[in-house]
């Protein structure tokens, strides 16, 4: 119980560190969100509407710091989020960010899902036979392919299979003369578009999973109790899975929540590489043009992803590793 | 001791090159391309593909891109190296520091550390890289501001496995001063770590900060590869057939990552040598190394698990 | 190598090693870490192996068991047990016969059992993978082993992290008598344990295998504790068996100036007050061991003939079931070791 305690307290913890520093950051820069509104907006909204909108994020330069920190605090937790005061002026952020993540979580969420899997399951197969000629030049290449720039790799393959081969799309995520909805021709062209931005992130990732996995299963592989279940009689995949593998994953769950925030880190660029509309692609254009409210919103909820998976990483672990219960 | 491990491993010794050839080209862009070629505006005609007179072809405003890449390289070192530098520095200070003191300290230290361990790094800095404007030592300080905490795990995690050994105890008995231990002893044995640490950052510090240069958060006016692949992006450079515009920066990064990622893969394989390619290794050494070892461990293991 | 007469010729040995060699491969080319072993068991017999740390004593065990890694491997010889010679038995018999006949116990419990499965879980790994009982009779069969060491049956479902030190030992010992095998070969298992908890576990296993009848190859660095317990006690120096008989006869006159520099380091705890002996000197490097006998650099008594003539495992005339590999017991034309050792020719 005491574990359970402790996680929620530092999931709220960080939540807090994250939400105050998203709201000082803009505050302490240089650059007045006032004066880059109306350099924004240049005559479209009356001096009322610019200060309405301003105070709807939480920005009312009469009221004292506290107070706007408060109201901001509040706001946040409640989901008013405000308007957007960027591209699309106006538009209720939450409308933005919902429309947004669906494709977010569709390809970045399924992408490294299927990346942990297979690369977990590659790496335990590659560690567990060792020396063979895989294993000579397998390591090396993947250390190579796991740190190449995702964005690059994304351009690449948008050459070579969109420009060059006009195979695949290159840019959004379906085919905008389609009309949405659960057609065949819609979900043909919506996986149709995420194949490239999948599979530059799939490419990039995987690497990574399948050496730190590899890493892991050598070592465990070593340990007397592999050994003691060769002694056993037990068969050889019983004890891959069963006894390497079950040991050698642990460290890799909780390194896949902390990966987490990498991939969706990452995955901005994919998506603006891809002009794929998620909500990094959002983040982007929330950012060029100083778009408070939606930055926000989007800095909270990507802190948010990160813990929930952390929380989520960590009663994994307990379940998993019954040493990991006494350590509370 | 290091070095010579480090030489003799095949993939550290790619790595190292990699890195030598880009240091070389970084120290001296003179001798191998002109800045004028890479900075003019319509020095050359645009849009030109690979030949011998433009290696890599030129870019859409007439620049030669073998030259910008020249020139660049020194550009994306210094950060890589500062960055790395004081991110492993910080790494370094907090991680032993709340390993060693302890206590309050330390678990004030670690909630730090693990906050900013959590923030998504990149929407971090991209927002403080737009705030905080666009010169090369912004760059750095956003980088090591979201790269150290990392490090500092790490740190803290091998400083608390090593504060009960027995030579710092012995260090301590002889009545050495606190910061003569963590200097002068404990610090040593972590080199392999700290130099890994600094390899990690310095690799993160390099596709970082390129990212942030592609979507135009860099100084757009430098030979930056980041930078370049920006310009490339915006001006359409794949629509437009010049490939080798794109290829080209995005090369030399992977190639300067992959340098990085290769050296730093040495030193997890000469710190953990289970990792090494089985059929080159000594393994009766360590065997008895290990025998030996137990021999020692099993005097004390046996008061810890007695019944 | 010609082979080496033994004492008596075991037809009914339940283990019988011949001429293993193990061989490690190093960069610098293959490493010897066996060279040659002989060893018999008999039905019920207790056998010790002692030596240094890097003589070799647990890659024969492992070698023996069929559970060494690369780049262990063996390079020659037999290990014929139940009439089987397990280097070149097809992997399904030997896996048969694992646990059934031949059991392993190993050092350190803390790192044999799994640590992420309950004891009782691993119990059941070992039967099921023999076996098709049902869940009753695993349960069974389970408590009645753990009742044979002195452990609760509750502690089924613990895990090894729950279970101190000594009781770890005890339930992989008990774990080996699943199936109460012929052979329990057993790779220091008091090692990691204090003097009291190691001699109740030695007085136990003692006492386990006159009920139950099995065999025991227990291989430690620390002579005086299994020649409490051992019927024949074997000697290693630097991958070769130096000496081999029975307890009493080699504890009490040690034919091999390694034994005897051995028993002479562990003095008598009742007895006279005798100058602490070690042996100077550190255990050869296999990959280029000394000329001659390879005990010679460090032995106390080495003539110049030790320094170029490797001697063989003789059989020794006064006593025909000790065997010595030493120069001083050769049948024909044995050399005298009642001097002190001449000086050192060459390094």
């Amino acid at each position: 119980m005491r574990f359970v305690v402790r996680r929620l307290s530092m999931f709220l913890f960080t939540l807090w560190a994250a939400m105050t520093l998203n709201f000082f950051i803009p505050r302490f820069m240089p650059g007045n969100p006032v004066q880059a509104l109306q350099a924004r907006i240049r005559v479209k909204e009356s001096p009322a509407a610019l200060a309405s909108i301003l105070s709807s994020f939480g920005y009312k330069p009469n009221a004292g710091l506290v107070p706007q920190y408060l109201t901001y605090l509040k706001d946040m937790l409640t989901g008013q989020w405000g308007a957007s005061i960027g591209l699309s002026l106006g538009e209720p952020v939450r409308d933005i960010i919902l429309q947004a993540m669906p494709w977010t979580l569709g390809l970045i969420g399924l992408t490294t899902v299927i990346a942990f899997a297979l690369g977990n399951v590659a790496g335990i197969v590659a560690g567990w036979r060792r020396g063979g000629t895989l294993d000579s030049w397998l390591p090396s290449t993947l250390v190579v392919t796991a740190n190449l720039p995702y964005y690059w790799v994304g351009m690449l393959l948008i050459l070579l299979f969109a420009t060059t081969l006009n195979w695949l799309p290159a840019d959004f995520n379906y085919d905008p003369t389609i009309l949405p909805g659960f057609s065949p021709g819609f979900v043909g062209s919506v996986l149709q578009h995420a194949v490239l931005p999948a599979f530059t992130l799939l490419v990039t990732s995987i690497g990574g999973w399948i050496l730190t996995m590899r890493n892991n299963m050598i070592t465990t592989v070593a340990e007397d109790y592999v050994r003691m279940a060769r002694a056993k009689g037990l068969a050889d995949r019983r004890i891959m899975f069963g006894y390497a593998a079950r040991n050698a994953m642990l460290p890799n769950i909780s390194g896949f929540a902390m990966s987490l925030g990498f991939v969706l880190s990452g995955s901005v660029l994919v998506e603006y590489v891809f002009n794929y509309p998620g909500l990094g692609y959002q983040l982007l254009n929330a950012v060029d043009n100083n778009d408070y409210p939606l930055m926000q919103v989007l800095f909270m909820l990507y802190t948010v992803a990160v813990l929930v998976a952390l929380l989520a990483a960590d009663f994994f672990m307990v379940w998993l590793d019954p040493r990991a219960r006494e350590k509370g | 001791m290091k070095f010579a491990s480090l030489v003799k491993n095949r993939k550290a010794l790619i790595g190292l090159i990699l890195f030598g050839i880009t240091v070389v080209v970084s120290l001296f862009p003179g001798l191998f391309a002109s800045q004028a070629d890479a900075d003019v505006i319509g020095a050359f005609a645009p849009n030109l593909g690979p030949s011998t007179a433009h290696l890599l072809g030129t870019t859409s405003y007439g620049e030669d891109i073998f030259s910008q890449l020249v020139f660049g390289a020194r550009q994306v070192l210094v950060i890589a190296l500062a960055a790395g530098g004081f991110a492993t520095v910080l790494s370094v200070l907090i991680g032993i520091t709340a390993a060693y003191l302890g206590g309050v300290v330390d678990e004030f230290l670690s909630l730090i550390t693990n906050v900013v361990l959590i923030l998504p790094t990149f929407p971090l800095m991209i927002i403080l890289a737009r705030y905080a404007g666009t010169s090369n030592w912004v760059m750095i300080f956003v980088l090591v501001a979201t790269g150290w905490s990392y490090g500092a795990n790490q740190m803290r995690a091998q400083a608390l496995s090593l504060r009960n050994r027995d030579f710092l105890e012995a260090a301590r008995v002889r009545g050495e001063r606190r910061a003569y231990i963590i200097l002068f002893e404990m610090m040593p044995t972590m080199t392999s770590l700290i130099v890994a640490n600094f390899l990690g950052s310095a690799l993160y510090s390099v596709l970082a900060a390129s990212g942030l240069q592609f979507i135009g958060l860099g100084n757009r006016s430098s030979d930056s590869w980041g930078t370049m692949l920006y310009w490339a992006d915006s001006q359409e450079a794949l629509q437009a057939g010049n490939a080798m515009w794109i290829i080209a920066p995005g090369l030399a990064i992977a190639v300067l990552s992959a340098a990085f990622a290769l050296m730093n893969y040495a030193f997890d394989e000469i710190g953990n040598p289970a990792l090494r390619p089985v059929r080159r290794k000594d393994l009766r050494k360590a065997k008895k190394a290990a025998e030996t070892l137990e021999e020692k461990g099993a005097g004390h293991d046996a008061y810890v698990e007695a019944v | 190598m010609t082979p080496t007469s033994r004492p008596s010729e075991d037809t009914a040995a339940l283990l019988d090693v011949r001429d293993l060699r193990i061989v490690y491969d190093s960069p610098r080319g293959p490493v010897e870490a066996c060279s040659g072993v002989n060893l018999t068991v008999r039905p019920g017999e207790f056998v010790g192996i002692v030596g240094e740390s890097g003589c070799g004593k647990s890659t024969l065990l492992f070698g023996i068991a069929q559970l060494h890694t690369a780049p262990a491997r063996i390079a020659g010889g037999e290990v014929r047990f139940l009439g089987e010679d397990l280097v070149t038995l097809p992997p399904k018999e030997l896996n048969d016969l694992r646990w059934r006949n031949l059991a392993v116990v190993m050092q350190s419990a803390m790192n044999a059992l799994n640590p992420v499965r309950t004891i009782g879980d691993q119990f059941e790994d070992a039967i099921l993978a023999h076996e098709k009982w049902s869940d009753e009779e695993i349960r069974e069969r389970s408590a009645e082993v753990l009742r044979l060491v002195a452990i609760d049956p509750v502690h089924l479902g613990s895990y090894p992290h729950q279970l101190s030190g000594g009781m770890r030992q005890r339930a992989m010992i008990a774990m080996a008598l699943l199936f109460t095998p012929d052979l329990i070969v057993m790779d220091e298992p008091t090692s990691a344990l204090d003097v009291v908890a190691q001699r109740s576990l030695m007085v136990q296993i003692k006492e386990l295998q006159q009920k139950l009848g099995f065999a025991v190859v227990f291989v430690t660095h620390d002579m005086s504790l299994v020649s409490h317990f051992s019927d024949r006690l074997l000697v290693m120096y630097a991958g070769q068996v130096v000496e081999f008989g029975p307890t009493r006869t080699v504890f009490d006159t040690p034919s091999h100036p390694y034994s005897r520099s051995l028993l002479d380091a562990f003095p008598s705890i009742r007895g006279p007050k005798v100058p602490l002996l070690g042996i100077p000197g550190d255990p050869p490097n296999l990959a280029d061991p000394p000329e001659g006998c390879r005990f010679n650099p460090r032995c106390p008594v080495a003539q110049e003939a030790c320094r170029s003539e490797a001697p063989e495992l003789y059989t020794l005339e006064a006593s025909p079931d000790v065997q010595s590999r030493c120069l001083a017991h050769r049948p024909t034309d044995p050399i005298d070791i009642s001097s002190p050792a001449t000086e050192v020719t060459a390094s």
